[in-house]
């Protein structure tokens, strides 16, 4: 339902790794870096394509923190106009992957990025990290209200490392405002069996529909996932967390 | 008509303004960093502050269908307090983001030593940055304030037409002008400009690098006031080129230098409830105005 970035902005933003990306497999969280990079140097022109070969190169020639401000970092915060909205995603995701950024660059970039550059470091955490070092860059992007920074959090690093309460705080905030549930990462195994997440969303069903609003139609679908694994699709209306109706 | 409002605080305006003013024909502003009414105390709080207008506010303005941009300097006023200066030092690694078009709000104040200091070395960042710089005139001693002004840009490494110097007026405007500089006016309820002695100073020095702002805050200001120096420059006989020109092509073309402008704007659909800045979507009224395309 809710589209980030959902007018595109150049004719070539069809792009399906752009910001105007949907959780169907193709954001830049999701897409292994040399694919990405096949994917950018089919799209970008020129004069891009060569500003970001250069900024890959040197991000790998001089990757760690090099004086007051890195030259990946200049790279990184320049990604959007040297490459174009509806490509400065990928670029920045590229752009980390090649400086090796480890948490601690990616805290500090985060923490001194604009809201596209968190946005970037959200989509690049599952590429360069296995562990929750970066899980409280995860946890700042869900206390925010801006969405495109709310749909990044859910990607895959979030879906790995969110424990319980929180991943069921996620899913909630997402439908509170409008971001997609596609968006949302292993959204169908972390759900199943939950029923503290479908008694969640029972309670919010009943509160819409005691204030005359209409229920998000992704809650009805992520209600359904909550069934036990060997209880799927065998259930019908009688489901006792179905609340919403 | 479409609108580009050059110099307004949006951080103080609510949302009712920005649905205001979209359908008042405004599509673009540029927010400039200025001080808050309240003193800061230290340059954490400017950064906190400098990030906001990098992230909840150009998503906020997404929502109603307005490109929003900003300028980031120490504003000349907290250039007097010791405690802030060290925001200076921060300066570089925002100067460099996509968003910023200008280094700004700067200039003088109360004409001190350290406002001196302040403005020369934030041209000097503007210049190191490529980016053009919006400079303040001060509220008193206003003609002496501009010639110290022209001086110290004059002394710089920044070119005088990669200068907009704002504020200005009747007593004013012809120095600036002669100086090779933008010319910016802002139109007020109550002080600085308004309409009717806009649309004189219009008249008698044509439109050439002049931008019009509301400049709108959280004092008593008006953000459509750009909307009405429109009307009232077609009711008294401009043309609607001359309209275009002041209000739309001269400030994409002055923050145009900076190499970052981009005036399409990538509008979030509408959120509901609770957490959202939309607070709950009209049961009849699915999309926000701002999100929809109608023209004003």
């Amino acid at each position: 339902m809710n589209r980030p970035h959902a007018t595109p902005a150049t004719p070539e933003a069809d792009t399906p790794v752009g910001p105007a990306a949907h959780g169907d497999g193709t954001t830049p969280a999701l897409i292994p870096p040399a694919a990405l990079h096949r994917h950018l140097t089919d799209r970008l022109d020129g004069a891009a394509r060569a500003w970001l070969d250069q900024a890959l190169d040197e991000a790998t020639a001089h990757s760690g923190t090099h004086g007051p401000i890195s030259v990946w970092e200049l790279r990184l915060a320049e990604a959007g106009r040297r490459c174009g909205p509806a490509h400065a995603d990928a670029a920045r995701v590229l752009i980390l992957h090649a400086a090796h950024a480890d948490a601690d660059a990616l805290t500090r970039v985060y923490f001194q990025g604009t809201a596209d550059e968190r946005r970037a470091v959200l989509h690049a955490l599952p590429h360069l990290l296995t562990g929750a070092d970066a899980l409280p860059l995860v946890e700042d992007a869900l206390r925010t209200n801006d969405t495109r920074l709310v749909a990044a959090a859910v990607g895959p690093y979030g879906a790995r490392h969110l424990d319980a309460h929180a991943w069921r705080h996620a899913v909630l905030k997402c439908l509170f405002t409008g971001v997609a549930l596609d968006q949302v990462a292993d959204l169908a195994r972390r759900a199943r069996g939950d029923g503290e997440l479908a008694r969640m969303l029972g309670d919010y069903a009943e509160e819409r529909s005691a204030a005359g609003r209409p229920v998000p139609a992704d809650l009805h679908r992520v209600l359904a996932l909550t069934e036990p694994a060997t209880l799927t699709g065998t259930r019908g209306t009688d489901d006792p967390h179905g609340k919403e109706s | 008509m479409r609108i580009f409002d050059p110099h307004i605080h949006m951080t103080s305006r609510t949302t009712d303004d920005y649905e205001a003013m979209y359908a008042a024909g405004v599509r673009a502003v540029v927010e400039p960093a200025f001080w808050l009414g309240q003193p800061r105390t230290s340059p954490a709080s400017f950064l906190d502050y400098f990030d906001a207008l990098l992230g909840w506010e150009p998503f906020r303005a997404a929502q109603y269908g307005i490109a929003h941009h900003c300028t980031l300097a120490l504003n000349p006023k907290e250039a007097n307090d010791p405690r802030c200066t060290p925001v200076l030092d921060a300066l570089p690694r925002y100067l460099v983001k996509d968003n910023v078009v200008a280094v700004g709000e700067i200039g003088y104040d109360s004409m001190t030593p350290a406002e001196d200091t302040a403005l020369a070395a934030q041209l000097q960042l503007a210049a190191d940055h490529g980016l053009p710089a919006l400079v303040h005139t001060p509220h008193r001693d206003k003609l002496a304030g501009l010639r110290r002004t022209l001086d110290v840009v004059r002394e710089s490494a920044l070119p005088m037409d990669r200068v907009l110097v704002d504020h200005l007026n009747e007593t004013t405007v012809k120095e600036a002008r002669d100086s090779g500089c933008w010319l910016g006016f802002s139109v007020y309820p109550d002080t600085k400009m308004d309409e009717e002695r806009m649309v004189a100073i219009l008249r008698a020095h044509g439109p050439e690098r002049v931008l019009v702002n509301s400049a709108a805050d959280w004092g008593k200001s008006d953000p459509l006031k750009t909307r009405k120096v429109a009307d009232l420059m077609l009711a008294e006989g401009f043309t609607e080129d001359d309209v275009d020109r002041v209000l739309w092509r001269n400030p994409v073309a002055f923050y145009g230098l900076s190499g970052r402008l981009r005036l399409d704007v990538d509008t979030p659909e509408p959120t509901h409830e609770g957490n959202s800045i939309l607070r709950g979507t009209p049961r009849d009224a699915p999309r926000p105005a701002g999100a929809s395309a109608t023209e004003a």
